[in-house]
Parts: structure tokens; sequence; C-alpha cells
């Protein structure tokens, strides 16, 4: 539970409201899908997904929005500040998986903890059959990690689409729900596997979609979100059900989870 | 043969898929092909929608024009797609405009004339009524999620 004393060595502004800081803290190694938990001293704590490269040494990058109290603190942390961090945290996509098509859905900020498993897609490609990642957001001002976007574009061995709920004129792109992706995606649904982060809404139509096209639930892998406090499944604030998020998941696979998404009450 | 070959073109189309051939023909007899550059409109808003368009290539950008301000885009069409539904019920005029993003080619589906045909023959208009309900259907859930803005912040 003691928070390694880490330090910021660099941050990026990737929207109006999102930031992306690269924190030194002693090489510690994660698995795609997994989270820390970022203390702002004074303040508070907040679990967030590591949003860098698996594969390369160096800080740990996490992509964070400034939306609460301490979130708005460590996006305003500066280069040779310290942050605390615990962790890394939770289960991890499910990347292992060669063979498959592998389709990645993103909604808004759920790209962050998307991208550690596109950056291992894209470093072991030969592993696997056709990689789509398909991304959908707000406006084409909230487009995260845009320059990687366009990057990943210029790749002949992935398909990338992205859509926007809304845009003016100036927009060339699509303009749509992510789910109308799905369609033009091409991947074959017996042999496919499905990573999918975003709003819980956005989650419980895409994961409804992704099935619908012929991908088995148990092929279906999301990330939730719930209000995790301490990480190791010990006080029960982010519990789903007889699940832990911060223990059990936050990725999940759809089949054991989709009974839990549409109970209200939890 | 140029009529076979757009009652082709219609069967293979995905919106007409399983289409019945008898119905393609009298969707066929209906259509034409056109096209449109890039930034060329398919329609505008307030024009008679007296035609529908099967997207076979490009893509076609649905927006509202508003004032001091560049259009407001809330859909995009792909190949594969059909770009207007305002031909199907009175009064039948378009209450967008439709823009095409790139070079678009698509069937020009005449209006008047299948709305002839679907009142002379209630099984095929049936089957059109039933493509466009699940059609139209789709495409109001996708509006409803987008009007929920489900990635705005929630502070």
């Amino acid at each position: 539970m003691l928070p390694l004393m880490a330090r910021v060595r660099g941050r990026r502004r990737e929207t109006h409201d999102t930031w992306t800081l690269a924190i030194d803290a002693g090489g510690l190694k994660f698995q795609p899908g997994q989270f820390n938990m970022l203390y702002a001293f004074g303040i508070g704590e907040i679990p967030v997904s590591v949003s860098g490269d698996p594969g390369r040494a160096g800080p740990l990058v996490h992509t964070v929005r400034a939306v609460g109290a301490v979130s708005q603190a460590v996006t305003r942390l500066k280069p040779g500040d310290p942050i605390g961090l615990r962790g890394p945290y939770g289960t991890a996509w499910p990347v292992a998986q060669s063979g498959s098509d592998i389709i990645v859905i993103a909604g808004g900020l759920g790209l962050a903890p998307l991208r550690p498993a596109i950056y291992r897609l894209l470093a072991e490609r030969d592993r696997y059959g056709r990689i789509a990642v398909l991304y959908g957001t707000r406006s084409p001002a909230d487009i995260l990690f845009r320059r990687e976007i366009e990057r990943w574009r210029r790749r002949l061995d992935i398909e990338i689409e992205v859509t926007v709920d809304h845009a003016d004129a100036l927009w060339h792109g699509n303009v749509g729900i992510v789910t109308k992706l799905i369609g033009r995606a091409g991947f074959d649904p017996g042999h496919a596997v499905a990573l999918i982060c975003g709003p819980e809404i956005m989650m419980r139509f895409t994961a409804a979609a992704v099935e619908s096209a012929g991908v088995a639930p148990e092929r279906i892998f999301l990330s939730l979100e719930r209000n995790m406090k301490c990480a190791i499944g010990q006080c029960g604030h982010c519990q789903l059900g007889p699940t832990l998020i911060c223990r059990d998941g936050a990725v999940m696979r759809y089949d054991r989870v989709r009974p839990l998404m549409s109970v209200r009450e939890l | 043969m140029l009529t076979r070959g757009l009652e082709q073109l219609i069967c293979e189309h995905p919106a007409f898929a399983g289409m019945a051939r008898e119905h393609c023909e009298l969707i066929g007899g209906c259509a034409r092909n056109v096209r449109f550059d890039q930034g060329q409109y398919l329609f505008r808003e307030g024009e008679p929608a007296d035609a529908f368009f099967l997207i076979r290539h490009g893509r076609v950008a649905l927006e509202i024009a508003a004032p001091g301000r560049e259009p407001l885009r809330f859909l995009t069409i792909n190949a594969g797609e059909i770009a207007g539904e305002a031909w199907l019920v009175p009064p039948y005029r378009w209450i967008f405009d439709a823009q095409a993003l790139e070079l678009t080619r698509a069937l020009s589906i005449d209006a008047r004339c299948l709305r002839e045909k679907a009142e002379e023959d209630h099984d095929f208009g049936y089957e059109m009524l039933k493509r466009f309900t699940a059609m139209l259907v789709e495409r109001l859930h996708a509006a409803q999620l987008q009007m929920l803005d489900v990635y705005r912040v929630h502070r």
C-alpha cells in the first residue's frame, strides 16, 4: 500500500483537458491493460491505466483527463515534481492469443488503456492475422494520440478507422458511432478477439455489436471502471457483483461481466 | 443489357442482400448510374426528395447548414450503404444536405417510379419497407447514442 516515490520526467498535452505524463518509476514493468495508482501528495490517489509501450524501457507513461481534484492536480505536475505510484495492478489484455484476427475498439479516453496493447500487437505483428483499430470519440478536437494514429495509418499491415460523434465541414473523416465501423473491419469472426475500452454505455453497445458480427462472447474483452481505492481487493469500493474490478479486472471477459453490466443497481 | 447490369448491381448491394430477383428487377427499372465529384451535392435541404442513392464507391457526408459557421456533419455514408430516406413519406423533401467527400459512384433510384411500383405490388412494397425500416431503426439508435454524448466528461 505504500506508494513508490516517483518523479515526473515529462508531460505532453493531448487535448484541451487530457495530458500524458512520463513518470520515472525505477524501471517498473507492466502488461498492456494494467493500471497504477497515482498519488498527488496531499490531495489523493486515482487509478490510471498505463498508456505507454510495454516493450520500451524507461519512464512509465500515463494519460490522464483532468476531471476531478486529484486528476487536475496530477495533470498540473511539472517535470521534476514528485508523485506517488503504486502498481502495476490488474489483469492484462489477452494479446498472447497468436493467430487470431484482433479488433481493437476504443471510445474517447479508452484509447489510452488500449495503446499498450496496440504497441505489443505491432511489435509482434507476424503473430496475428488481421489487426483493426476502430476509434470513436466526441469530436475532431478530442482525438487522442493524433500523430500516432496518423503514423499507424501509414502502415500497410493494420487497419485504422476513426469516427467522431459531432463535426463540422472542416472534418473530412467519418461521422457516426464507433459500432458503424465494425462491419467494415473485415475480420474473421470465428477467429477474432475483440478488445474494447471506453465509457460503459459505449462498451455495452459495442460488445453487443461485435457479438452480433459473430465473435463469441468469450473472445470479447472489456476494461471496466469502478471506484477503485485500495487496488488490491481489500476495500470493496470497486465491487461489481461477486467481482472486484481492481483484483479480477480491469480487463474482463464479456461472457463473465455481461450479466453484471445489465444490473442497474450495480 | 444495361438494365440487367443495374439489377445485378442492386442484388449485390449490401442494402438489398438476399432480395428476390424479381424485386431487384423492379428497382432496376427505376435506377441509373450516377457519379459525384468531391464537394458535389447529391441533394440539398428543401429540394424534392425524388430519389435515393445506393452508394457503390466513395463517401458522402450528411450535414445541416448553420448560419455563420461551417455546416454541421452528423453522419457519413460509405460504400454499401444508402443515402436518403425522405423519399419514403410525404412531403418528400430533403431535410439536410448530402455532400460527396470524395469521388462517389452510386445508383440513383427514382423515388416516384419506385413508389408507384410499391403501390402496384404490395409484396414488393412490404419488402422495401422492411429493409428501410431496419435501416431507419439502426440510424435512430445511432443518433440516440450520439445525442447521449457518452464521451462527454461527467464532472
